[in-house]
């Protein structure tokens, strides 16, 4: 006699992925908008970026409905905090909303893996990375999705800083400026497109700094 | 209105059929400062006076914005004004997320007129203390609503609510039939004028009005102190010119007058209402 198992999942699997680097001054969020369902593409230009307020954006990549509701549950209470506090929501704050909000579904979780992107109350760029229950950390620089097995390791390789621990010791990274990150960010994707079949077609790039918020589209494989 | 045996709580009737703590919440209404909501085909102005208790405190907020296309202005109890705006805008929120379109002003201001007509049938409840100015755009257009205590609302073309309102309402009747047609500046100028007449000759600064605006296209905000101040100089600006042409009188009583008065009846020139030119001088 054997478990019976489920014959329908909520859940699916939309792909894709996310990518978000902080600068000194800057946050660049990146996410390629191809769609898919199994071996087979529902479109070619889907956005998974969102901006949750004006110095925070975030990408999210998995099952695109439960990515959806988040994001609109995000909006709102976004509005909530502004008529409460008459100010937007620091990218911080938002990073720890986001965190309880998952957290809030820890026992039938959104599938979204989520990366938040955006500028401290300081003005410096900060990449918040979660997992789908909202364990998260701020990080200089992260990756989520189907590409991120990819993506990960060269960002570690380009951006990690070398442990203090060596001898002889190594200098600390030299600080990105923001257009050495957005070609780091299209070169990744180019990278990962060749050999992940979920991710490619088109990649968004949004800039946010000081003088705002930019958005970029770059062409990708579409195969 | 007199103490009488049967204004003791709100689900008594008087043997006349009135219910006395409704009508005494509607009096609350009248004793707070006034606020005043005018619409054209596009736009909805809401104007209101802001007194402060000192001159150490700040003033009261009177003017709340509920969402992109609905804002209020309270009179009366302001505690219970801003209770109510927070329900606005937890109804605006909800509909925009489950609808992902604009919560209908008509559908609002007859949520709020039910939730008010509960305070009047329940032994443990008092009615809201508050009249609310309700402007807001939809499909067809602007409208602005007067939500009572008593739980009844009514549609406007422009209306003024608090103490010293009928002077405003008087105003307004005057020239409420050019209003739809109004444009951005001359709504606000005519929502300033009406301000001003509630203060009965006090001059009229930005310092203790507020104004807020709504339109098609335009979302609800509410103007800067040096907007305001501005448009309030223009339009007595433009009194001051006309006045030597139309009315010497007037003209030598501006010169002579510090007080708004005079500028009032100036102002009663420019509007080219004739009746009002035998009427001016007044004061000298």
């Amino acid at each position: 006699m054997t478990k019976q198992q489920a014959n329908w999942s909520p859940y699916d699997n939309n792909g894709g992925s996310c990518v978000a680097i902080a600068g000194a001054d800057y946050c660049v969020v990146a996410a390629d908008t191809r769609m898919s369902t199994g071996y087979s593409i529902l479109t070619r230009d889907y956005s998974k970026i969102c901006k949750l307020a004006d110095k925070c954006v975030m990408a999210s990549s998995g099952f695109q409905a439960d990515v959806k509701a988040l994001q609109k549950l995000l909006a709102a209470r976004h509005l909530i905090y502004q008529q409460q506090h008459n100010k937007q929501m620091s990218c911080p704050a938002m990073g720890q909303l986001l965190s309880n909000t998952l957290y809030y579904k820890r026992f039938f979780p959104y599938y979204s893996f989520n990366v938040l992107g955006g500028l401290d109350s300081e003005g410096k760029g900060c990449v918040f990375t979660y997992d789908a229950v909202g364990s998260y950390e701020r990080v200089g620089y992260s990756s989520q999705g189907s590409g991120s097995t990819l993506i990960m390791p060269f960002l570690d390789n380009q951006l990690k800083s070398p442990s203090p621990l060596l001898l002889p010791a190594l200098d600390a990274v030299t600080p990105l400026s923001e257009s050495e990150a957005v070609d780091l960010v299209k070169t990744v994707f180019a990278s990962a497109t060749e050999r992940d079949i979920y991710t490619g077609d088109k990649l968004e790039i949004v800039v946010l700094n000081a003088e705002g918020i930019r958005r970029e589209y770059i062409e990708l494989r579409k195969d | 209105m007199f103490r009488n045996q049967y204004d003791t709580d709100v689900t008594t009737w008087s043997p006349a059929g009135r219910l006395f703590q409704v009508e005494y919440a509607m009096e609350a209404v009248k004793q707070g400062s006034a606020a005043i909501g005018l619409r054209s085909k596009t736009h909805v102005v809401l104007a209101c006076v802001n007194k402060a208790n000192s001159e150490l405190s700040s003033h009261q907020k009177k003017i709340f914005k509920v969402d992109d296309h609905i804002g209020v202005a309270i009179a009366g109890l302001t505690a219970d004004g801003r209770v109510l705006s927070r329900y606005m805008r937890s109804e605006c929120i909800n509909h925009s997320f489950t609808y992902e379109s604009p919560l209908p002003v008509g559908r609002l201001v007859v949520q709020l007129a039910d939730k008010a007509q509960v305070c009047t049938q329940r032994s443990w409840k008092r009615p809201f203390g508050v009249g609310l100015l309700v402007g807001g755009l939809d499909e067809s257009g602007a409208h602005l609503y007067y939500n009572c205590p008593s739980g009844n609302y009514f549609e406007y073309q422009a209306f003024a609510i608090g103490s010293r309102s009928q002077a405003a309402k008087t105003y307004l009747e005057r020239r409420f039939e050019n209003f739809v047609d109004s444009s951005w500046d001359d709504l606000i100028k005519d929502a300033l004028i009406a301000t001003r007449e509630t203060l009965q000759g006090e001059k009229l600064r930005s310092s203790i009005c507020t104004v807020a605006v709504m339109g098609v296209g335009e979302p609800f905000h509410i103007l800067d102190q040096e907007t305001v101040q501005q448009l309030i100089d223009k339009f007595e600006l433009v009194v001051e010119d006309e006045g030597p042409a139309a009315e010497p009188d007037a003209a030598a009583a501006e010169e002579g007058a510090e007080e708004g008065d005079a500028a009032e009846q100036g102002g009663d020139a420019d509007q080219g209402a004739a009746p009002d030119q035998g009427v001016a001088p007044m004061e000298i």
